[in-house]
């Protein structure tokens, strides 16, 4: 429980050196120096002590948004195990609930963006709805497929497969549903090849443009809550990818530290070496990953 | 006295609801007051009634008849009791929000018919649910029929409301057919016209074409894809709180015939089983699909409906397998959240159609992209509609979430099942396939509740309505603390869709699993405190330092044009649909640096089946089909000669057996 409470703790602290990790990443493939890897903490501390501008046509809508953006990744961290250690809040079906509240949060920080009657964020909105439903069957096929490989309802049951074991008998499987939930990792974290968070084309972005007209502490949240969800999503993939656990509290979070630092460079890597794809392309590569999560479900049923 | 009593009570009460009335003039308020304390006192009694039986043991009544079959039946037991809380609840409700809806001073021309249907509709409801043979089911049925077509077309002036009527009529005529051959051969099967569980039909060989054709009869009455055609229009044409009944109830009592059918199996071939996902899956995507594409308010939530039968179809499937499987934790999970989804869609739906009801008053058009920025002026019904749009998409910690999380739980508790095979694979496809839908109505209810109440007005009378009455907020507000009660408390709705649910397990009365309904308990009630105490530290922390315009790139002359309207913002996703919704796009014509001016871009999504197919299809036919007309003229002598006839020779086929 302890150790619980003080994972969690690592990881709302260390989510936003992740996104450094990516950028930094980035900067020395291109062979630029790049911002300092504590860039995201500053961002934040700066736009936390900033006002607030509002758009006259919005209303509590507008602020909804920002507080689901940082409110649901942080239930999704309680319904995860971090670190080796079982989630803080576990139960049977928890699973449902893990998407649940991400559903949540697209619905009102969408909404959030059609509230400022901007055709930008709409078209920001229109993209998120989009994929984000193209996204979401490929999650489940692969927790099915836990579930049938683990035999448990809970998300701690299921990502912590007794590991060495469950690798051996179904290897196959396990990497097709790390393929596939990489790809919805990069599809629900807004990276390349779904969205570019560097371009400034308003018309190409989806993730930046929902949120343009949230300035100042809401878009602090908006930024926090982004870096969560990355670990969020991570720590589904390090979970899955390590399943070695040593005993020791600290040198398991260590290695579960190191392993989001890794998917963070993989990340940055892939952004690196790839450009976004045309809007036309996303939905097709989602439908990938829903298959191959799928193929993954059909292996362990055999 | 039993609950059967107080129910008979409570129905005679709301189906003579509106008759007082006719006997006072048009036009008077008076008749309205008459026709809705009746109606409401009658609603709360069966609510009571229903209420008793729901934790009671099963009351079953017999009267003497004169027609086939000897005797009339009915029965009372969990599972009736079950579907008659929604009748009750939303009919009541209803009644209240017509005072204000369809005022009768407003409505001198059509109140007081509104009003005698609604009533006959909803006691004869109670009727069909409460029936315990198949005369009973189907005498209230057709009176079902009949009332709804009455109520569909209320406003008989208006040309559309006509054509709904008419294709609604026909439709139910349809499937009330299928109904009685289904009825006929399950005689013959069991032997006798009761409703109760048949050892013997197991074996039967008419047991397959009975379930196709339960399948058929029902579905059209629930709005299965693709035997949807009625449903789109009429529940656009018709009253608001109409609309709530025919989508919140009317569709439930075709589940309601396709469940109580399922519980006189002695045990479940796995086909239907695989069928009831599939086509839950079918309905469900391409009812959301549909909707999507539609930008008239009323329509859009009436393909939601489809999509909503199409979860409940996934739910009772899961239970089909999990009984064929002989797996009773996964299949009661199954059929506790379909039967509790039908009271969520209930709550919900109706909930949702009060508040376009109020928005249509405030606006006077149900064209979503007429409407925009109505949050500020019509903030009651705004917050109700936003309760509503969430629950139906299942989001927590609302009512919608508990029961797409039964059933999906169940398709995750099939694949811990032993081996594999194709029950467990038709269980685990629910799941991702109820993920998925989930997923599109956030889309579609992002759409519509921002294109209709944020942003700012797209036209000028959408800038000038009223928030909704007394009456209409009492019956929205009662609607939104249902949804938000049964998501906040969802052990206590589990358990009692549990123990409706116990029937269909085909005779083994599990308790395996149970532990289950039980388990989300306190959960969304964390999950509500989580989402206040960052509500509440993001409220203190953001103080707007300053109110501004939208940024509009500089440019000053923004309009609320360029807004993102109904049909730009599903345009991606109907566009990946295209292969099924078939859209109708008009295209600008653009040619030369400067092209002409005055172009448009218009999107229409007229129903695949009933417009591209059998509208085309029987326009097409008529020529063949005017031939039938000479024995079609109208006149009662004659189709009374037909009928008599008809008896003769059948009286003298069973005499030469």
């Amino acid at each position: 429980m302890v150790s619980s409470i003080a994972n969690l703790a690592a990881v709302l602290v260390l989510a936003p050196f992740l996104l450094g990790v990516i950028n930094r990443t980035k900067a020395l493939v291109a062979g630029r120096t790049g911002p300092p890897l504590l860039q995201a903490y500053y961002d934040l501390a700066k736009l936390l002590r900033k006002g607030f501008v509002v758009s006259s046509t919005t209303t509590w809508i507008f602020l909804a948004g920002p507080v689901l953006s940082v409110a649901a990744p942080f239930v999704a961290a309680l319904l995860l195990p971090l670190g080796g250690q079982p989630a803080l809040l576990s139960f049977t079906g928890d699973m449902i609930l893990f998407v649940g509240v991400f559903a949540l949060a697209r619905f009102f920080v969408s909404a959030a963006a059609m509230d400022t009657g901007s055709p930008f964020e709409g078209m920001g909105a229109a993209r998120e709805v989009t994929f984000s439903a193209l996204a979401e069957p490929a999650l489940l096929f692969g927790m099915l497929a836990l579930t049938r490989l683990s035999g448990s309802l809970t998300l701690t049951g299921m990502l912590d497969l007794n590991a060495a074991a469950a690798w051996q008998k179904a290897s196959a499987s396990i990497v097709l549903i790390l393929a596939s939930w990489f790809i919805v990792l990069l599809a629900e974290n807004a990276r390349v090849p779904f969205d570019d968070p560097n371009t400034h084309l308003e018309l190409t972005m989806i993730h930046e443009v929902m949120v343009l007209d949230h300035a100042g502490p809401a878009f602090g949240f908006i930024l926090y809550g982004a870096a969560l969800k990355l670990a969020v999503f991570e720590t589904l993939i390090v979970t899955l990818l390590i399943p070695y656990r040593s005993g020791s509290a600290a040198l398991d979070l260590t290695i579960f530290a190191a392993g989001l630092v890794g998917v963070s460079v993989v990340v940055g890597l892939v952004e690196s070496s790839m450009a976004r794809l045309r809007l036309v392309r996303v939905p097709q590569l989602l439908v990938t990953a829903t298959l191959l999560a799928g193929f993954a479900v059909v292996l362990v049923l055999r | 006295m039993t609950s059967l009593q107080v129910l008979a009570l409570a129905s005679g009460l709301v189906a003579f609801s509106g008759f007082p009335g006719l006997l006072l003039k048009a036009g008077s308020t008076a008749a309205q007051r008459i026709a809705t304390v009746l109606h409401v006192l009658g609603c709360a009694i069966g609510t009571g009634a229903a209420v008793w039986a729901l934790t009671g043991g099963t009351v079953t009544a017999r009267f003497a008849w004169a027609l086939p079959g000897g005797s009339i039946t009915f029965s009372l037991d969990r599972l009736s009791a079950f579907f008659l809380v929604p009748v009750f609840v939303v009919s009541g409700l209803g009644s209240i929000y017509g005072e204000g809806y369809w005022a009768e001073s407003r409505h001198p021309g059509n109140g007081r018919k509104l009003r005698v249907f609604y009533g006959v509709a909803t006691g004869s409801l109670a009727l069909v649910i409460a029936a315990g043979d198949a005369w009973a089911f189907l005498a209230g049925w057709e009176i079902v029929s009949l009332a709804a077509f009455f109520l569909v077309t209320t406003d008989q002036n208006d040309v559309q409301a006509l054509r709904a009527g008419w294709i609604y009529l026909v439709s139910a005529h349809v499937g009330t057919l299928v109904l009685f051959a289904m009825f006929t051969l399950l005689r013959d099967a069991t032997g006798g016209w009761l409703l109760v569980p048949s050892a013997v039909l197991g074996s039967s060989a008419l047991l397959s074409p009975i379930l196709v054709l339960a399948l058929a009869g029902f579905g059209l009455k629930a709005g299965v894809i693709p035997l949807h055609v009625w449903l789109p229009d009429a529940h656009a044409a018709a009253p608001s709180h109409v609309s709530a009944l025919l989508s919140g109830v009317v569709l439930k009592v075709g589940i309601y015939g396709l469940v109580r059918v399922l519980t006189m199996l002695p045990a479940y071939p796995t086909w239907l089983g695989l069928a009831l996902v599939a086509l839950g899956i079918s309905s469900g995507v391409m009812g959301v699909a549909l909707a999507l594409a539609q930008h008239d308010l009323k329509r859009l939530l009436a393909y939601h409906s489809i999509e909503n039968i199409g979860i409940i179809l996934i739910g009772l499937g899961v239970g089909v397998l999990g009984v064929a499987q002989g797996r009773l934790d996964w299949a009661i999970l199954g059929f506790a959240g379909a039967l509790l989804h039908v009271w969520n869609h209930a709550a919900f739906k109706a909930l949702l159609f009060y508040a376009a009801g109020a928005v249509i008053h405030a606006t006077g058009t149900r064209e979503i992209d007429a409407m925009g920025g109505l949050f500020r002026r019509m903030r009651f019904t705004g917050t109700a509609f936003l309760v509503g749009a969430a629950a139906i998409c299942g989001l927590p910690p609302l009512n919608g979430f508990v029961s797409e999380w039964l059933i999906a739980l169940g398709s995750f508790r099939a694949l811990t099942s032993d081996g594999g095979g194709v029950r467990v694979l038709g269980a685990a496809a629910s799941a991702p396939a109820l993920a998925f839908i989930g997923a599109l109505a956030v889309a579609c209810f992002v759409k519509a509740f921002s294109v209709v109440f944020l942003g700012s007005p797209r036209t000028a009378r959408a800038a000038t309505g009223a928030d909704a009455s007394g009456s209409m907020r009492v019956a929205m507000g009662g609607l939104a603390l249902a949804c938000i009660m049964i998501g906040l408390a969802p052990a206590v709705a589990a358990r009692l869709s549990r123990d409706a649910a116990v029937v269909l397990l085909a005779g083994g009365a599990g308790t395996s699993g149970n532990a289950d309904l039980g388990v989300l308990g306190l959960v969304p009630l964390f999950l509500l405190a989580v989402l206040a105490a960052f509500g509440v530290a993001a409220f203190a922390w953001t103080r707007p330092a300053l109110r501004t315009t939208t940024w509009d790139c500089g440019y000053a002359a923004g309009s609320p044009r360029v807004q993102y309207s109904a049909s730009s913002f599903a345009q991606m996703l109907v566009g990946l649909f295209r292969w099924a919704v078939f859209p109708d796009e008009h295209r600008p014509h653009m040619d030369g640096p400067f092209p002409a001016a005055e172009q448009r871009f218009e999107s229409h999504a007229p129903d695949p089946v009933l417009d591209r197919f059998l509208l085309p299809a029987f326009s097409r036919g008529r020529s063949i089909l005017g031939l039938a007309r000479a024995i079609q003229a109208g006149r009662i002598q004659a189709y009374i000669l037909y009928i008599v006839v008809t008896l003769l020779i059948l009286l003298a086929w069973s005499a030469s057996w």
